[in-house]
């Protein structure tokens, strides 16, 4: 309630007459005093889920079909594979040619182009962690190709990329930790030419969040599970059909839960936020949302959930290094390009030694965060690395998105240059659980 | 198939090394430390088991004697089956952080392990390889006012008949006092500024040479630092080591290509250095009841736990560096920015890791009772020598944005 008296309410009052001047018009300003409110508005915009396609119901009693790990080849070696050399250079290419390019519109839009999404999934993205059996790509673990992959698609645009990976998350956990019943009921469309939109969430909107004290709750009934809470960093979650959602189960520790879009009690709420404006993260608000038995992922064990979070964790290191390699790349070619006092600022100590210390930093969390992916893949234990990559990408991405900022001076500061947007998108990876997975 | 796990085939001799640098060198650590200059005779014996090893071929590269150049017979071989090696670069590394872990000062200062044989295997020619085999060789290369700028050593050389007269005074020179020969870098002609640089093996009864002091350092007390002059000394012509012409082209690059061969391993040094803090500060932390979690966030650890895996987390990024570079050489691939780039990061890290290990100790890591300050008195060297943490900032500069060394300075 705004007080007469009170200095704040004196000065809204005056902004409220400003805007209600005619003169606004003259300057020309009431277009961006409009957009301003606009998305004052618009981050609380709500909706309720869309409609999901059918998901037919499969009965199985048979055995999930789990990919199997992949051999320690007891040599140490930083070459990719043939196929993985492939993959990449497909994937760069296209993050050279359409993301980068496409990133600016795609931030105003909030949103990532249908065409891109659809790009990436004839590219197979989603079914890359999708048993053959199932209509998948793989049979052998592929956590270093999914490394290689997001990063590829990162060092385009991280937000887009996001946005891409999305889907491939659901599917993946489908494929690691859900019943038979689950990945013959969902894993078909995720092979499909018409792949759902879908978003795994497991952040919650607030102070030092810890994925493993979830506010989200599930209570066991009769008939199922009921859900209340709030989610955060849901990938699209306006478009989304399928949600695979983290909650505490009766006061016994996270687990996950397949929750269809449809469902009764779920909204989401528009979350635009510092960077990663082309995935349109949102909340996932659910109140009383009812789900049957067959909703929890898998048996709902601690250890899944653990490797969950792992596997995010380790699907958001790789972004930072794209990106991180984006800013190297263009501060190195501006340092070299711009001059002051008589001579480019590359050949000054401080400005060639600060690049010289990203590409140092970028380096090491680039073998620490591939180290962590062929240990995960090779079924040995890896826990210890995600976190070390974890805390790398987080201090040290962000380190390099402020220093590209720093580089380029005033010009860094603008939207006339990208180092600005990747300083926003680099802040989100020490912030993000859930969302990816590789 | 990348992966970077430990080669399978090294891990029966890293455990073995490990269990040496336990017995030899940490066993001795503080005696040492306290002792300094005085020869630590426990470590002869090592020295002859790692003689027996180097010539059995079974040493896995354990010695300075490292990787020569032209290996052609290895090129040849990896380049025609293409298959990914781990060979002597890596197990050298590997090896070293061993050491280390035990003790930087007393690595330094094992028989006929100097720098100045890496130098020897790095660039003599073989008749001098086959002469010079069983000496123990320090390097003399800085002087009281050149260190980085090694390019523009005083030190002269000076032709007389088929002899090298050698007028100098050289500092810094690790196992100056114990090592029974010295490589000594000398200019032929200043005026024909770098390429004129060789390097001379002079043995220590060669009159004109000689000890002048031996430093007291900050750390690594157990390797003697000493002062070496050079008056009058004359060497024959065979002891200049490699190719005596003075050859613009080829310039500096022979003298410093002993440098690309270790800089990797001083890496490992710190490597090694910072994992003893590590491991200790693990075992008192866990002891006081602080549990270091992989899983909880960071910020909802304690500090200590937090800072623990802050630590761990550059540590492991300045050991993969340190494995990527070896394994760029074993593959007679360019590592040059990639050593300069883990001696850089190991460099740094080692020493925060170290010092900020005695911190979390409190007066017990700050006591002579417990080994944490001593790391963190020996890290910071490893920070300094053979090419400081600026020199290796510059090289990465340089490689990175394609500049020379008159572009940027």
């Amino acid at each position: 309630m705004t007080n007469r008296k009170d200095p704040m309410g004196i000065g809204l009052q005056v902004l409220n007459r400003i805007a209600s001047m005619p003169g606004i018009d003259k300057l020309g300003l009431r277009k961006t005093t409009e957009k301003a409110v606009y998305h004052g508005a618009k981050s609380g915009f709500q909706t309720a889920g869309v409609v999901n396609r059918t998901f037919k119901r499969v009965t199985s009693s048979g055995k999930p079909t789990r990919l199997s790990r992949t051999k320690d080849s007891g040599v140490f070696d930083l070459s990719p594979t043939e196929d993985q050399k492939m993959i990449v250079d497909v994937i760069t290419d296209f993050a050279k040619e359409i993301l980068r390019p496409g990133a600016g519109a795609a931030e105003v839009s909030n949103d990532t182009p249908k065409e891109v999404l659809e790009q990436t999934s004839e590219f197979g993205l989603t079914l890359l962690n999708i048993p053959e059996a199932l209509g998948g790509l793989s049979e052998d673990r592929s956590t270093v190709t999914g490394v290689l992959v997001a990063e590829a698609l990162a060092e385009g645009d991280m937000g887009q990329a996001v946005a891409c990976l999305a889907p491939a998350a659901v599917a993946t956990a489908l494929s690691l930790w859900g019943s038979a019943e689950q990945q013959e009921t969902y894993l078909p469309a995720f092979a499909s030419d018409d792949i759902p939109t879908a978003a795994l969430t497991i952040a919650e909107p607030r102070v030092l969040f810890d994925p493993f004290v979830l506010e989200s709750t599930a209570v066991k009934t009769a008939d199922g599970y009921t859900i209340n809470g709030v989610k955060s960093a849901v990938v699209r979650g306006t478009e989304a059909e399928l949600f695979i959602v983290g909650a505490d189960l009766d006061g016994c520790g996270p687990a996950l839960f397949i929750i269809e879009s449809s469902t009764e009690g779920v909204t989401i709420e528009s979350d635009p936020s510092m960077g990663l404006r082309a995935a349109g993260l949102s909340r996932l608000v659910l109140h009383d949302v009812k789900l049957a038995e067959d909703a929890l992922l898998g048996d709902g064990s601690a250890d899944d959930y653990r490797e969950c979070v792992r596997l995010s964790r380790l699907a958001w290191a790789s972004l930072a290094l794209g990106t991180c390699r984006a800013v190297l790349d263009y501060v190195s070619e501006y340092v070299k390009g711009r001059t002051a006092f008589g001579e480019p600022i590359a050949n000054r100590q401080s400005v060639a030694f600060m690049v010289a210390n990203m590409a140092i930093e970028l380096e090491g969390m680039r073998l620490v965060t591939y180290k962590a992916a062929s240990r995960a893949e090779q079924g040995l234990d890896f826990a210890r690395e995600v976190a070390l990559a974890r805390r790398l990408s987080s201090e040290y991405g962000m380190k390099i998105g402020t220093d590209g900022v720093q580089l380029l001076g005033g010009h860094g500061f603008v939207k006339e240059h990208p180092v600005e947007r990747w300083y926003r998108d680099l802040r989100a990876v020490g912030v993000m659980e859930g969302s990816l997975l590789v | 198939m990348i992966n970077l796990e430990t080669p399978r085939k090294f891990r029966a001799f890293i455990d073995q090394a490990n269990k040496v640098a336990d017995n030899f060198l940490r066993a001795n650590s503080r005696k040492y430390d306290l002792a300094e200059h005085t020869y630590p005779k426990e470590l002869d014996m090592l020295a002859s088991l790692v003689d027996g090893m180097s010539d059995s071929g079974q040493g896995q590269g354990a010695g300075a004697t490292g990787v020569r150049r032209d290996d052609v017979e290895a090129a040849d071989s990896s380049q025609r089956d293409g298959k990914i090696k781990n060979g002597a670069n890596m197990s050298s590394a590997l090896s070293i952080i061993e050491m280390c872990w035990g003790d930087v000062g007393l690595l330094l200062t094992m028989p006929r392990q100097g720098l100045g044989n890496s130098a020897i295997a790095s660039v003599a020619t073989d008749e001098q390889l086959e002469r010079y085999k069983g000496t123990w060789a320090a390097m003399a290369i800085t002087e009281a006012a050149t260190g980085s700028d090694s390019g523009a050593i005083t030190t002269t050389a000076t032709k007389d008949g088929e002899y090298y007269v050698l007028n100098g005074e050289k500092i810094f020179v690790t196992s100056g006092d114990r090592a029974d020969s010295v490589v000594v870098w000398a200019t032929l002609d200043k005026s024909l500024g770098r390429a004129a640089i060789k390097s001379f093996l002079v043995t220590k009864n060669t009159p004109g040479i000689r000890v002048e002091r031996l430093e007291h350092k900050l750390g690594i007390r157990a390797s003697d630092t000493a002062v070496i002059v050079l008056d009058n000394c004359r060497v024959h012509e065979s002891n200049l080591l490699g190719n005596p012409d003075v050859d613009p082209k080829e310039g500096f690059a022979g003298a410093m290509a002993t440098f690309d061969n270790t800089r990797p391993l001083v890496a490992g040094m710190a490597v090694g250095c910072a994992r003893a803090s590590l491991e200790l500060i693990r075992e008192l932390l866990e002891g006081a009841g602080i549990e270091i979690d992989y899983d909880t966030p960071i910020q909802s650890q304690s500090y200590a736990a937090a800072t623990f895996i802050a630590m761990e987390a550059d540590w492991e990024a300045s050991l993969l560096l340190t494995m990527e570079a070896a394994w760029l050489a074993d593959n007679r691939k360019p590592n040059s920015m990639e050593a300069s780039m883990a001696k850089a990061k190991a460099g740094r890290v080692g020493n925060d890791i170290t010092l900020r290990c005695v911190e979390l100790a409190s007066t017990l890591g700050y006591s002579e009772m417990s080994l944490l300050e001593k790391w963190s008195r020996d890290s910071k060297i490893l920070d300094i020598f053979e090419g400081t943490q600026q020199i290796q900032q510059l090289i990465v500069a340089r490689r990175l944005l394609n500049l020379s060394s008159t572009e940027l300075r």
